[in-house]
């Protein structure tokens, strides 16, 4: 079969929507089709079924999660799936589309390469639409898919599709969005989930699992800024590796190569790349996202925290940082209150100086008054660390551009940021 | 594959070592769970990766019910010398004996349930704040909500409505007095990739999972071995058959499927066209529709 020498590429992608949208019903769909689930879940699928007295398999069904949440008929929390296709392994992280769960939809979205929004062909853009791609522009996913649901409810209309699309388009025109898709789709009988249907031919792009085996995410990692945070010192202690010093972590950007010349920040010693290597085995470089150990040529004192850059190309130390924050906590944010932050492999403090401005999620509006700043809510704020972070801002680094704030007290995490 | 671009593999790889080497980071003594089972097995080549040259610079935690398979045992302290790493035995045994639990009656007792009292007491003598497993997101529906840093409270247990959120690549092991946090490096791993990285990269693992002449009992659909732990059933008989285990937990509740597969390729192409999840064989599994979220609120692994 010669599976172990097969080589996928992984696409991580978010969906997010209500329960009526038909969000589940896809997800499952994509599993089901691309022969993801097995014999024995789909037996219990259909013992389900029966007992509700539905007469089709409930695919919804497929991604059901906890007990209260089967109760509730709702989602929750993030739920991660998978299922692969022979050109890719696919990631879906899962989240639930109210606004009261705008934290689950950026969690998500943190770590996705695509956002795959559901449009009801009757309904149009809804408010939902507008908050799940504003966090996709937020958090800067690089390609959008939206998916015209239910067309067999519209009589598989053209002419309803291209309305959604202008709809949509007028309102994205104010958003940061790179690539957006549109596909006509009926997650319930499968029109162009898998294949192509035959009930738009009028429709001439690809089915959604086309678009997502194919869709080029090669650019979606930055190349060119090399930073590399150290993670841990690597100290064997042995005969050996008498005096071995490993510095491990995991690329952020850029790519290094052995004998490159490069610099460590904050103290801006150099030293060339003696090699690179993961775990026995030497590498000639090393590229996003990538886990390595780097050796350096000089012996300079280097812990975790560090960062190894090029000399001519470094991250700005910043004590005053300006970001946006998504509020992420049950507790309000207090005024001036001063949090850990935690930013590539450092720890700090951070104080909070000045909120800008809310955001309001469905209307994009800048609110300068408000009351308090709870859960879900996104601000634009100016912050004092205690020591200063290398940073670059989020829309050129993503890895070095993020942080998340941490309340000392009860150790929660309480806000994800954004460096402007 | 386009140049600078990883194999979904050595993404996951990727992945899984900087979640180890964090944990190496932000925690005073980590520990990992070791079954002996190859997801734990997996864990441990990639802790070996992640800090090589030096050594693994976690403890290794086994809780043993004594009701393992004799294999497992003799392939845990075959690992274990060789990779000159500290194990602590958490045994079943003594917490049945000190009162902490008491063993199960019945036709259909074992001891899976007791294993959560009994790695809970061993994560307080050892005082471990976080203990590293290898859970999958893609084994059960209550796991697909595990985060890679799960936090229990000063009783162990699993609030999943109270996780903290994931964001990036940035992990946050804070933690209070008393609490501790399970760590999942290969959460994003399906079974195929575990059985293709094993493959790709050699690892052994017991040979538990390659097809071998056993004494079965047929109980629910599947083959359970027959061992001292059993008690056969009127109707039951004890039978030879060439049988292969998918996964390994206790020998009285861990069922094998008839296969003919004796080399990893073979188990992977067996995986790949598998159309039974890969915890159908396990009757802890089916003793409810929420047993897996039952026990992981209650601490299990």
């Amino acid at each position: 079969m010669g599976l172990q020498h097969e080589e996928k590429e992984i696409l991580r992608f978010t969906t997010a929507g209500s329960v009526d949208d038909g969000k589940s019903t896809l997800i499952g769909r994509l599993l089901f089709d691309s022969k993801s689930i097995y014999e024995d879940q789909i037996d219990n699928l259909q013992k389900i079924s029966e007992k509700k007295g539905i007469s089709h398999l409930e695919l919804a069904h497929l991604t059901d999660g906890l007990k209260d949440e089967r109760e509730q008929g709702i989602t929750i929390d993030v739920a991660y799936r998978y299922f692969a296709t022979p050109k890719r392994k696919f990631i879906i992280a899962d989240t639930p589309g109210h606004v009261q769960y705008t934290r689950n939809m950026i969690t998500g979205a943190s770590t996705a390469n695509l956002a795959l929004i559901l449009v009801d062909a009757r309904k149009g853009v809804i408010e939902q639409t507008k908050r799940h791609s504003f966090i996709a522009s937020l958090l800067q996913i690089q390609h959008i898919v939206v998916c015209v649901n239910k067309m067999d409810l519209v009589d598989y209309g053209e002419e309803r599709f291209n309305e959604i699309i202008e709809e949509y388009k007028s309102f994205a025109s104010k958003l940061r969005i790179n690539d957006v898709r549109f596909i006509p789709i009926s997650a319930l009988n499968g029109d162009n989930v898998v294949d192509k249907s035959a009930n738009m031919p009028w429709f001439s792009g690809d089915s959604l699992l086309g678009t997502l085996e194919n869709i080029h995410i090669s650019s979606d990692h930055n190349l060119v800024d090399c930073r590399f945070p150290v993670q841990n010192v690597i100290r064997p202690f042995s005969d050996e590796f008498h005096d071995y010093r490993g510095y491990a972590g995991r690329v952020t950007s850029g790519i290094f190569k052995k004998g490159d010349e490069v610099m460590v920040l904050p103290s801006g010693f150099k030293s060339k790349i003696q090699s690179i290597v993961l775990g026995e085995e030497e590498l000639e470089e090393a590229f996003p996202p990538q886990s390595v150990t780097i050796n350096l040529e000089d012996e300079i004192d280097i812990s975790r925290g560090d960062m190894i850059v090029r000399e001519h190309n470094q991250p700005e130390p910043q004590q005053d940082v300006e970001a946006m924050l998504c509020w992420m906590n049950s507790d309000v944010m207090s005024p001036r209150a001063k949090y850990a932050i935690k930013h590539t492999s450092v720890e700090a403090r951070a104080m909070i100086k000045e909120v800008l401005y809310k955001v309001d999620i469905n209307t994009l509006h800048r609110q300068e008054e408000y009351d308090t700043i709870g859960m879900n809510d996104i601000i634009r704020v100016k912050m004092r660390t205690t020591k200063p972070l290398l940073v670059d801002e989020y829309n050129q680094n993503k890895g070095t551009g993020s942080f998340i704030l941490i309340d000392e007290s009860t150790n929660e995490t309480v806000a994800a940021g954004m460096v402007i | 594959m386009r140049k600078y671009a990883l194999s979904h593999l050595q993404e996951l790889e990727a992945e899984a070592i900087y979640i180890l080497r964090e944990t190496a980071a932000q925690f005073e003594n980590p520990a990992i769970l070791f079954s002996g089972g190859k997801d734990s097995i997996l864990v441990t080549a990639l802790a070996r990766k992640a800090f090589y040259p030096a050594k693994i610079p976690f403890t290794f935690l086994h809780v043993d019910t004594g009701h393992n398979f004799p294999e497992t045992i003799a392939f845990r302290d075959q690992l274990m010398e060789q990779l000159g790493a500290k194990l602590v035995v958490g045994l079943v045994e003594d917490s049945i004996k000190s009162g902490s639990v008491k063993e199960e009656t019945g036709i259909d007792a074992n001891r899976n349930k007791l294993q959560t009292t009994t790695l809970l007491e061993a994560i307080e003598e050892h005082q471990f704040d976080a203990c590293i497993g290898g859970g999958r997101r893609d084994e059960e529906k209550a796991r697909a909500k595990e985060r890679f840093f799960s936090h229990r409270d000063d009783f162990g247990q699993w609030n999943p409505k109270n996780q903290r959120p994931e964001l990036w690549n940035l992990l946050n092991g804070k933690l209070n007095m008393g609490e501790n946090f399970r760590v999942f490096p290969i959460s994003n791993w399906t079974e195929l990739d575990v059985w293709q990285y094993l493959t790709l990269n050699n690892i052994a693992i017991p040979s538990l999972y390659f097809a071998h002449e056993r004494q079965v009992i047929r109980r629910q659909g599947t083959w359970i071995p027959n061992s001292e732990f059993i008690s056969l059933r009127p109707k039951e008989e004890v039978v030879t058959k060439k049988i292969r285990f998918r996964t390994l937990g206790d020998i009285t509740i861990t069922g094998g499927s008839e296969s003919e597969a004796d080399t990893l390729e073979l188990i992977l192409e067996e995986v790949a066209i598998a159309r039974q999840t890969e915890r159908g064989n396990r009757s802890d599994d089916k003793r409810s529709e929420t047993a897996m979220e039952d026990r992981k609120k209650e601490g299990y692994f």
